[in-house]
Parts: structure tokens; sequence; C-alpha cells
């Protein structure tokens, strides 16, 4: 017979857990809007830029781009970007599950770049090389904290400490729906379409106005794959916080029954003490 | 001929989505001008003033600092780092960073990063032309 007492204990305990998972939830739910918003508004410059970009790959010419030349790989850089805090559902897991993956898969020298607390604490227990990690991006990513980071990969990039950067990081689809992904950032692969490259006109030269365009992309890239991972973050932390909460509903109602049940067994049983007190008495 | 689709983007939003019948732009080699049927053209931009004639007359201003120009005979994009319309500039403000830039590329204290006070410099004028308060 459960005890009346460490009934309503828990009871009492879970519902101010689900207070705080119902707070967090709407807090979440929030920063999400926030967030989806500013993913949305990044959108139309990255299309526009991509699309510029690739009608000027026939003018690519690796020579003068470094950003656009490939070269043999001694190490391969991944950008990990993940949160800075838990109690997001799958959210950290799901990216670090991806990385491990990746890294196993992996016969080159690796090397990571953490941007977020969860993967940098994750990778550094296991002893896999961090050249940087960043932390405390806050909810809403601004541009001055893309260009920093952006600045820092091509910095890496050119110098030679990695000879290829991936972004990891999730996709935003909706509440519901983020999927961790994959993506090449440098060297800036040249994507195909360029066949009317020629009749541009650049001013100065093709090549001047590549190299002011190609460290754009970049910081563009690395702009929207930060907004799209905070939208995701807040994504996750809301599904997850709003399963919680009706988790703990759930435990409630059932706890609660056994409670009433336990009241009404301890109800019979003095009745039932005080019938047979009684017969004992005639 | 049917006027340009002018389009000023920045990273954080849309700024702009008019029609004009002209566009002048600061390209990195001088102040250029688009009219409808230009050829194809790509160009980066300095920080300066974007003018446009909007289709029925007169003539309105942004700032912008830095970023490209994508010209058609049709459109005009403009991808700029950041772009602000001639009324949502803070003029106090613009004067403020201007005088601060000033003051630092008359005195040179030592490690002053000269490209970056002028830059700001730049894009303070910019802002101050475009209000139309110089």
């Amino acid at each position: 017979m459960p005890n009346m007492r460490d009934l309503k204990r828990r009871i009492r305990s879970i519902r101010s857990t689900q207070h705080i998972t119902r707070a967090m939830k709407m807090v979440a739910a929030a920063k999400l809007r926030k967030a989806q918003a500013q993913v949305t508004a990044a959108r139309p410059y990255a299309e526009k830029l991509e699309e510029v970009i690739g009608r000027l790959t026939g003018a690519v010419d690796p020579e003068t781009q470094p950003l656009a030349a490939a070269r043999e790989v001694k190490k391969a850089g991944y950008v990990l970007i993940t949160g800075d805090r838990g109690l997001a559902g799958g959210y950290n897991a799901n990216l670090i599950r991806l990385t491990e993956e990746r890294l196993q898969a992996e016969e080159r020298p690796v090397a990571l770049v953490t941007v977020g607390r969860k993967g940098r604490d994750y990778f550094r227990r296991r002893r896999v090389e961090i050249v940087r990690s960043f932390t405390d991006i806050g909810d809403e990513p601004d541009l001055i904290q893309a260009r920093e980071l952006a600045r820092q990969l091509v910095e890496l990039y050119l110098e030679g400490s990695l000879d290829e950067v991936n972004l990891i990081y999730t996709r935003f689809y909706s509440a519901l729906r983020q999927v961790p992904r994959i993506d090449r950032l440098l060297p800036i692969q040249a994507s195909g379409a360029g066949e009317e490259g020629g009749d541009y006109i650049y001013e100065p030269s093709p090549a001047e106005v590549l190299k002011s365009l190609l460290p754009r992309y970049c910081e563009i890239k690395v702009y929207q794959a930060l907004l799209e991972a905070k939208a995701s973050e807040h994504g996750a932390r809301m599904t997850a916080m709003d399963n919680a909460t009706e988790n703990a509903a759930e435990m409630i109602d059932k706890l609660t029954l056994s409670f009433n049940r336990a009241r009404q067994a301890a109800i019979t049983r003095e009745i039932v003490e005080v019938v047979a007190g009684a017969d004992a008495l005639k | 001929m049917a006027p340009l689709k002018l389009e000023v983007i920045t990273p954080e939003r849309v700024t702009l989505k008019a029609e004009a019948e002209s566009v002048i732009a600061p390209g990195v080699l001088g102040y250029l001008g688009v009219l409808p049927g230009h050829a194809p053209l790509i160009t980066p931009l300095k920080a300066g003033v974007v003018t446009y004639r909007p289709e029925g007359g007169g003539e309105e201003r942004l700032a912008v600092s830095g970023g490209f120009l994508e010209a058609g005979p049709e459109h005009v994009v403009i991808l700029a780092d950041t772009a602000e319309k001639a009324d949502e500039i803070d003029v106090e403000r613009a004067r403020q960073a201007k005088a601060r830039a000033e003051k630092r590329l008359r005195e040179r204290p030592p490690g002053l990063d000269v490209a970056r006070a002028e830059a700001a410099l730049q894009r303070a004028t910019a802002r101050l032309k475009a209000a139309g308060a110089v």
C-alpha cells in the first residue's frame, strides 16, 4: 500500500517540475518565433548572393582565388555548431552523433572548431583536436559574430591549418522537424551552372569582384548556419519541454489516482475498524 | 523603356523593393549610374549614397556601407552590408560617429587602425549625406 504522505509529496514535486517545463516551453516558443523571423529575413540575401556566385563560377580562377582552390587535404576541419545548454531533447545528441559518425568514417586527420558548449565539452573529453572554440553565441546570433567566426575560419584555411572546412549544424524546417547536416564551406565549390558568366561586365575585373564576393559568401554561409542552428535549438527545446509538460501531467494523473485509492482504502479500513469495534462491544 | 526593378538587400532584411527610372551607386571605381537597358554588370560597392529616381519623379536616397551591385537591362540588385533609407537614419548618431572618426584620424593615437577609422568616417559621411544633413 503506497504511503499517502509520500504520494502527496511526489505529486507536489512533479507539479513544480511541470511549472518549470511549461515556462521553458513558453520561453522557447517566444525565442523560436524571433529566430524563425531572422532565418527568413536572411534568406533573400543568401539566395541572391548564391545566384550571383553561380553565374560567376565560369570566371573562377583558382590561381587568383585561394578560397575556391581545392588542395590536398592534410587536415580536414569540421565546425560543429551546438547549443550552450541542454534540455533541448535530442538536439545536441543528434549533432554529436552525426559528427562521431563522420569522424569515424574520415580517413584523413581531422580537427574541430566548436561553437557552443555542448559540442566542445563532449569532444574535449574524447581528446579530439579542437583548434578553436566559441561559446555564448546568445539567442540571437548577429552578423558581427558570424563575421568574426568566418574570418577566423578563412584565416585557418589560408594559413594551412585546415585544408578543408565543413559546417555541421542543424537545418531548421519546422518546430517539429530539424535535421542535422554537413555542408562544405571551404574551398568554395564552383557549382556548375556558369553559362552566362561570360556576358557580364566586371568592374574592375572578375578577379577583383570575386575577391570581395567570396569572403562575403563565407560570412553569409556561417551566418545562415548559426541562424538555422539557433532556430532549431529553440524548436527542439520547445518540443522537448512540451513533451515533458505532458508527461508530467500524465504522471500527476496516475499518482492522483493512486492517492485517491489509498485515501479510499484508509477510510474503508477505518470504517471496518469502527464497525468491528462496535460489534465487539455487543 | 520599362523602369528598373530595384532591390536593396542586406543579410538582415530586404530594405527596399521599388521601381526606378535610374539608379546611382557608389562603385569601388567611383559613382556609377544605371539606366534601363544597361548591360549586365557586377561591381563591388564602397560606403556611400545610393540615389534613385522612382517612377513619377522625385529622388530617393539610401546610405549603404559596402556590398555589391548587380545590374541587368531590367533590374538592379544591391547586396549591401548595411543599408538604410534616408528617413531611417539616426542623424545625431551618425554625426557623433563622424566626429569621433575625424578626431581619431586627426590625433592619430598609437595603435590606431587607420583603415578602420577611415571606413567609419566614410560610413558616417554616407549616412549624413543620404539623410540630407550635410
